[in-house]
């Protein structure tokens, strides 16, 4: 009887995600296994063909790419975010929730715009670039657009709100106290931050890595709009297999690795949990 | 203790960095030059173009209709997945509770190049309606943590109180537990209405070549480079109307924070 109402109630969500998550990310690794047919279909049979095609250092590169830039940027959001973080913690509830909302909206904000916005600043004939090259910060031929440099600040626009909320949110539970107890103990204000602070605020700062590091190695927006040939991540590649190749037993190998590579980061989150 | 200035300085920095990029378009769009860096006056040209671009229009529709269908079902669904989770306790729940999670952590493009795998191997034509199947799967991960955290505060002494006094079951449900949740399930739907009207990446994936949604529109648009003052135009409008959404629903909570 209690089994039965505990199926009725399941039923609904479970059968719907098992279609529709399940299925679809075992799908991956099995058609990284088919031949490729022409035209985009899937062949019929088995082959390694796209697998080992995933063993060309040319994907090497680009997996390597893929993981530096994504946590170059998971980095510089959480630099950024901390002291964003301490200092809204630190105000008054009416500016507290004024700065949320100043947070909050330019991610409500359609991502493909923010994107097209940064496009346009950093253009060549852009004020930016026209500034820079008046004060030679950049050299007559050089580029802003089109680089890993791209890529890396327009993720960390458009990641940065994701580092800010879980860090304020362990903020404000953190209990000042101990930072000026810390002082008064004798430990610079340095060391206090580093040894009493951070820790204080781990849990953020987990979630904070998790939710920035792990969409990023997906990255297939930004690098497609500003960044060029030499800033391609993995993403880009299954873009390209599958759309213009038409390739998709290439295309779900790739996704298969890039699946691998996301689950590193969460298995090391539940091992800390165990801990 | 000495107050560091350093922290409000950054985020006096990150503010202006968070909103420069979206006033220059806004001022952009009222700049009668083509190009970004000359301003030759102020006009309306691009909204003039604006209105006269009935593909934008026609996926904005699309957009829209994908964006309130996903809402519904996401909120029935995801309301049935946060009642299960929250009641019972057993290993089909720990698998559930897995299922329900993935949507939410894996990157987007993994989610549409797997379920455009799964359409491809089922011989589904790519339309309107697998859009939106995409969409209600990952909405529904989303409403489901938005009502399980209200579930937490929740008396279910309530719904017993109404079956002792002899409500049926669907009575129960429809008169005590929907009322008492109903802002939890539409603050869920809202979100996933935003999920949806914003979403590019999966929809790209499973969307075809025929139905267009707004953002992928304005993306190959964009790669085209051509009527690029028209999206800045676009932008803008949309930005005022997320203002007023933002606007709104912060008074909207104030008010029911006050009552």
């Amino acid at each position: 009887m209690k089994r039965t109402r505990e199926w009725l109630d399941s039923a609904p969500s479970f059968l719907w995600l098992t279609a529709f998550v399940l299925v679809p990310l075992v799908m991956i690794f099995a058609i990284a296994f088919k031949p490729a047919a022409h035209g985009g279909e899937v062949g019929t049979g088995w082959s390694l063909d796209a697998v080992r095609a995933l063993l060309d250092p040319s994907y090497l590169v680009l997996l390597w790419r893929t993981v530096w830039v994504s946590a170059t940027v998971t980095v510089l959001c959480l630099v950024l975010a901390l002291p964003v973080a301490y200092a809204m913690v630190r105000m008054g509830p009416a500016w507290r929730a004024r700065m949320l909302l100043l947070v909050i909206v330019p991610f409500w904000t359609n991502f493909v715009i923010r994107v097209f916005a940064w496009q346009q600043i950093l253009h060549a004939q852009g004020w930016l670039a026209e500034a820079l090259r008046a004060t030679w910060l950049l050299g007559e031929n050089d580029r802003l657009l089109g680089g890993p440099f791209a890529v890396i600040l327009v993720s960390i626009y458009t990641y940065l709100p994701f580092a800010i909320l879980p860090l304020f949110a362990a903020a404000e539970k953190f209990d000042f106290g101990l930072l000026d107890a810390a002082r008064d103990l004798g430990a610079r204000a340095m060391t206090a931050f580093t040894s009493v602070f951070l820790p204080g605020i781990r849990q953020g700062l987990i979630t904070a890595f998790i939710v920035i590091f792990i969409p990023m190695l997906g990255s297939y927006v930004v690098p497609d709009m500003v960044g060029g040939a030499d800033s391609q991540m993995i993403g880009n590649k299954i873009a390209q297999r599958n759309f213009s190749d038409r390739n998709l037993p290439q295309a779900a190998a790739l996704s298969a690795a890039l699946t691998l590579l996301v689950m590193a980061p969460m298995a090391l989150k539940r091992k800390r949990r165990e801990a | 203790m000495r107050k560091s200035r350093v922290p409000l300085l950054v985020t006096i920095a990150v503010m202006v960095f968070f909103y420069l990029p979206i006033l220059g378009l806004v001022v952009n769009s009222f700049n009668s030059s083509r190009f970004a860096a000359k301003w030759q006056g102020f006009s309306f040209r691009w909204y003039e173009r604006l209105a006269e671009r009935d593909d934008i229009i026609t996926a904005l529709g699309t957009s829209l209709k994908i964006a309130v269908l996903s809402a519904i079902a996401s909120m029935a669904l995801g309301t049935a997945a946060a009642f299960a989770l929250h009641r019972h306790r057993s290993r089909l729940q720990d698998a559930h509770r897995l299922l329900v999670t993935v949507p939410l952590v894996i990157p987007d493009i993994l989610m549409g190049m797997s379920l455009l795998l799964l359409f491809i191997a089922l011989g589904v034509d790519l339309s309107m309606s697998t859009i939106t199947l995409a969409h209600i799967t990952f909405c529904m991960s989303y409403v489901t943590l938005v009502v399980l955290a209200r579930l937490e505060g929740f008396d279910f002494t309530l719904l017993e109180a109404a079956r002792d006094l002899g409500a049926s079951r669907f009575q129960t449900f429809t008169k005590v537990a929907l009322p008492l949740l109903a802002p939890g399930i539409l603050a869920g739907g809202l979100l996933a209405f935003t999920l949806s009207i914003d979403d590019y990446v999966v929809t790209f994936f499973v969307k075809g070549p025929g139905a267009d949604t707004l953002p992928t529109l304005v993306y190959s648009m964009i790669k085209k480079s051509r009527d690029l003052p028209v999206i800045n135009a676009l932008s803008s409008l949309m930005l005022v109307v997320t203002f007023a959404a933002v606007a709104l629903s912060h008074r909207l909570l104030r008010r029911q924070v006050e009552n």
